[in-house]
């Protein structure tokens, strides 16, 4: 773009918005800079906060009519890099789009905009007795829309689904700036799924003004159960006994010993610190149907032989087993100045074998892995600690992350859960699919966006990459607001 | 065309025969003819394409080729005491894997876990221009690429032919039971599942089925059995009103012909509608209005969802009932219907066509599928 064009291309802007909601220059844009996945970074031509709906789509059109690249941004906590900017392109900052409009506890839905933070959705749907059921780590913080374009999981996926089995109708405004609705209300739907391509699009079909998302019953009554095991094999064991028993538990979590020193230096959940593998089950819904439920749980776990076993006592020892559980990821962090946490998924009955190997691959490279992972659903969260000043050592861990993802595409699985391809696994979506399928994924991409502008450079291997430029934590992770998992 | 095998036995020989095909439409067991009955389509028989290629108690999943019947997938699972939680509709009728998939229309135990869209976890497909093409993996647990086998879900055969499809699957209930309360007035039975669906008690179904005397409340709850009667006694408490409780065989059957639409007579054309309990009286208006008020129907799956019976008889009528369907907004897809209604499966109101029409373009630009 010409000097010229770009002046007016910013005029346009700011006649729109107004000067102080069209942020340029490094110190105003700073925070928009990166997100969760710190190794990248990149200055957008413009930062614009958008108060409605309408703001969105006339901004969408103001960068078709320019051809600038943009994108939605929400809390930035997207670990795959996901809300990284564009370069030079405008990012367009959702977060006062936060207002639930709506809680319907007949039709068991909320519909709210995309900045709405994912925990305050539950909070609205309380006074009913619902709850919206996704729980990515970084729930008190991250946003609806930002889930959305992830499909984002959390650790009570495998009963329940992610963010894709819980949105049911979609204001979508399309790349050039076309508004159109998909889904509605029902859980049912006729025709082709249009709301789930939607979801998990990583932002490259454009952005979601309004969503209907659908609201569970909170469950009557929870029981949890802690088993402490002298190998992370035997705690892997426990797992396939639980699925084979018949049980649907509503989380199976792992943690190492790493992990279970790390999260209770932190917060001081009561882990046995000697365990070299720590089972987390949790059984959720009715009293009856729970109480039933629970007594085979302990019967099946007994048997893989766990030293030490706690069944939480009340609700405040609930939250504290949680608690550790769910701050693991910052806890480790503390003790490395820099980490990569992948979220690679991989056949549960070969957990043990992925664990054994990722354990061989780190002490090749010499850095350090700890093991948190959602062992219900097979899904891995590796965590690489390196220190980004000793040269040479973010090449090595990155090498090191990419050997876990080839080792996860190798054992069946998939190279994300949850937190999507972004900028960070490109390269490896090509790994994973062949030839012929991400030509349809691309075609799809062009019929949509045939400028590529919405979230131009993410999920594509050949994608443009911007330049690598720093590292370090996370702004809100520093302040302990985030975690990466 | 001509030459073309008619019974492909492989995704390679799908996609030489759509190369081939100007109009062309995949036919699974034949149990839903307003999917693949269209004027001048080359119909594609998938039923040589058929077999169970990799099930995985302990994953959780469950491959089978797009021609599979369902009937053989169900007896699978149910041998490791798991099913395909989205309760697939005619499957003793001959329903295949591909089919139920292309038509996304669900049982009434949808309500329990979800739907099709829910358990679909990879395809692959031939799409319109003969490439072969996967999406998904086939792990419980994916979020890499766009979701292609959502995509799939309701797409009537008209963005892709289906070849396989990866499924999650669950542990099935221990045991199950219904209560059925019987006669009530519409208004009162929405009102008595709303109260009962705002309570703890976990339900695995709950339809409304129309009857000469008013309208059945069933509410089917499974789990644990030696929780099992504590459990309906509780939702009993809830309803309130004398209730007759369904188990064992009779509970199973009862069911079973629910999803075979046993309770539709042979001849009419069956309609599956997307609701709300909100959205449920303006049905029975567009009803009501057409004079079809004594059409056999049920609301499924929580009023999530309807089922209507409509007569052969008033097969000319089909029209109007599109265009009162439209101006509710109400939306239809024909899953049985006479050949004269198949080249129009979707009635009532439409969303998201600009957003069909860029897909359709990239996938199938040709249009050999046709368009929706």
């Amino acid at each position: 773009m010409a000097p010229a064009d770009a002046a007016d291309f910013l005029d346009a802007l700011t006649r729109r918005l107004g000067p102080d909601r069209v942020l340029t220059g490094a110190a105003p844009m700073a925070a928009y800079e990166s997100d969760a996945l710190t190794a990248f970074r990149a200055r957008p031509r413009a930062v614009v906060l958008v108060d409605s709906a309408e703001e969105v789509v006339d901004v969408v059109r103001l960068c078709a009519a320019a051809e600038v690249p943009f994108l939605a941004r929400g809390s930035g906590t997207s670990l795959s890099g996901g809300s990284l900017p564009v370069h030079d392109g405008v990012v367009i900052a959702m977060n006062r789009l936060n207002r639930i409009l709506e809680v319907d506890p007949v039709r068991r839905t909320a519909v709210v905009e995309p900045g709405v933070v994912n925990l305050t959705v539950s909070e609205a749907a309380e006074p009913y007795g619902l709850y919206y059921s996704p729980d990515p780590s970084s729930q008190s913080v991250c946003t609806i829309g930002g889930n959305l374009a992830f499909n984002s999981g959390g650790a009570h996926c495998l009963k329940y689904g992610m963010t894709s089995n819980h949105v049911l109708g979609l204001e979508v405004v399309l790349p050039d700036g076309e508004v159109i609705e998909i889904g509605g209300d029902s859980l049912e739907g006729v025709g082709p799924d249009l709301v789930g391509l939607f979801v998990g699009s990583e932002g490259l079909f454009g952005i979601a003004t309004k969503i209907t998302l659908r609201l569970l019953p909170k469950p009557e009554t929870f029981f949890t159960l802690l088993a402490a095991y002298d190998s992370l094999a035997a705690a892997g064991e426990a797992v396939a006994a639980v699925v084979a028993s018949g049980l649907l538990p509503g989380a199976m979590e792992i943690m190492d010993n790493l992990a279970i020193e790390a999260a209770e230096a932190a917060v001081g959940a009561g882990y046995p610190l000697d365990a070299e593998g720590l089972l987390i089950v949790e059984l959720e819904g009715e009293e009856q149907q729970v109480a039933a439920e629970s007594e085979l749980l302990l019967e099946v776990v007994r048997q893989s032989k766990p030293y030490l076993e706690h069944v939480a006592s009340d609700p405040d020892d609930r939250m504290r087993i949680w608690k550790g559980r769910k701050s693991a990821f910052s806890a480790v962090g503390r003790l490395s100045p820099d980490y990569i946490v992948q979220d690679g998924v991989v056949p549960r009955s070969r957990l043990g074998e992925a664990l054994t190997e990722i354990q061989r691959l780190g002490e090749r490279h010499g850095i350090r892995v700890a093991n948190v992972f959602h062992a219900g659903d097979g899904n891995l969260h590796p965590l690489i600690l390196f220190d980004g000043r000793v040269e040479g050592e973010l090449e090595r861990a990155e090498e090191l992350a990419g050997e876990i993802l080839r080792l996860c595409i190798d054992l069946g699985g998939s190279i994300t859960g949850e937190h999507g391809v972004g900028m960070e696994k490109r390269q490896y979506l090509g790994e994973m699919f062949d030839e012929a399928d991400l030509d349809a994924m691309r075609r799809i991409r062009l019929a949509i966006d045939p400028g590529e502008l919405a979230n131009r450079g993410k999920m594509f291997p050949d994608a443009e990459a911007p330049a690598l430029l720093s590292h370090g934590p996370h702004p809100l992770e520093v302040a302990g607001v985030i975690s990466r998992e | 065309m001509t030459g073309a095998p008619s019974r492909p036995g492989s995704a390679a020989v799908v996609a030489e025969a759509v190369r081939g095909a100007e109009l062309v439409l995949p036919r699974g067991g034949g149990t839903k003819p307003a999917l693949w009955s269209v004027e001048g389509a080359y119909v594609l028989d998938l039923s040589a394409l058929s077999g169970i290629t990799e099930y995985l108690p302990s994953e959780y999943t469950v491959t089978a080729l797009a021609g599979t019947p369902l009937a053989e997938v169900e007896a699978r699972l149910a041998a490791e005491g798991q099913y395909l939680p989205f309760d697939p509709l005619l499957v003793a009728a001959g329903s295949t894997v591909g089919g139920a998939v292309a038509a996304g229309a669900n049982g009434p135990g949808r309500l329990r876990y979800g739907g099709l869209r829910d358990f679909l976890l990879a395809v692959t497909f031939v799409d319109g221009r003969g490439e072969i093409v996967r999406g998904g993996a086939k792990v419980v647990k994916n979020a890499a690429g766009f979701d292609l086998p959502k995509l799939m879900v309701g797409s009537l055969g008209r963005l892709g032919v289906l070849t396989e499809c990866t499924f999650k699957v669950f542990p099935h209930p221990e045991s199950c039971a219904t209560l059925r309360v019987a006669g009530m007035a519409l208004d009162e039975a929405i009102e008595a599942a709303g109260r009962v669906g705002a309570g703890a008690v976990e339900i695995e179904c709950l339809d409304l089925a129309h009857g000469l005397a008013g309208w059945d409340l069933e509410i089917r709850i499974g789990g644990r059995s030696f929780a099992l009667d504590a459990r309906l006694k509780r939702a009993a408490d809830l309803l309130d009103t004398d209730v007759t409780t369904l188990s064992g065989d009779a509970d199973a059957a009862h069911w079973r012909t629910r999803r075979e639409f046993g309770w539709a007579s042979p001849d009419a054309s069956v309609l599956k509608l997307p609701l709300t309990p909100a959205t449920a009286g303006a049905l029975e208006q567009v009803l009501a209005d057409l004079d079809a008020s004594q059409v056999a129907r049920v609301y499924s799956a929580g009023i999530q969802q309807a089922f209507v019976a409509w007569p052969a008889e008033r097969v000319a009528d089909l029209p109007a009932l599109d265009g009162a369907l439209t101006e509710t907004r109400l939306t239809a897809l024909a899953l049985r219907a006479p050949v004269e209604a198949a080249n129009k499966p979707i009635l009532g109101h439409r969303t998201g066509g600009e957003l069909l029409r860029r897909v359709e373009q990239a996938l199938d630009p040709a249009g050999r599928f046709g368009r929706l």
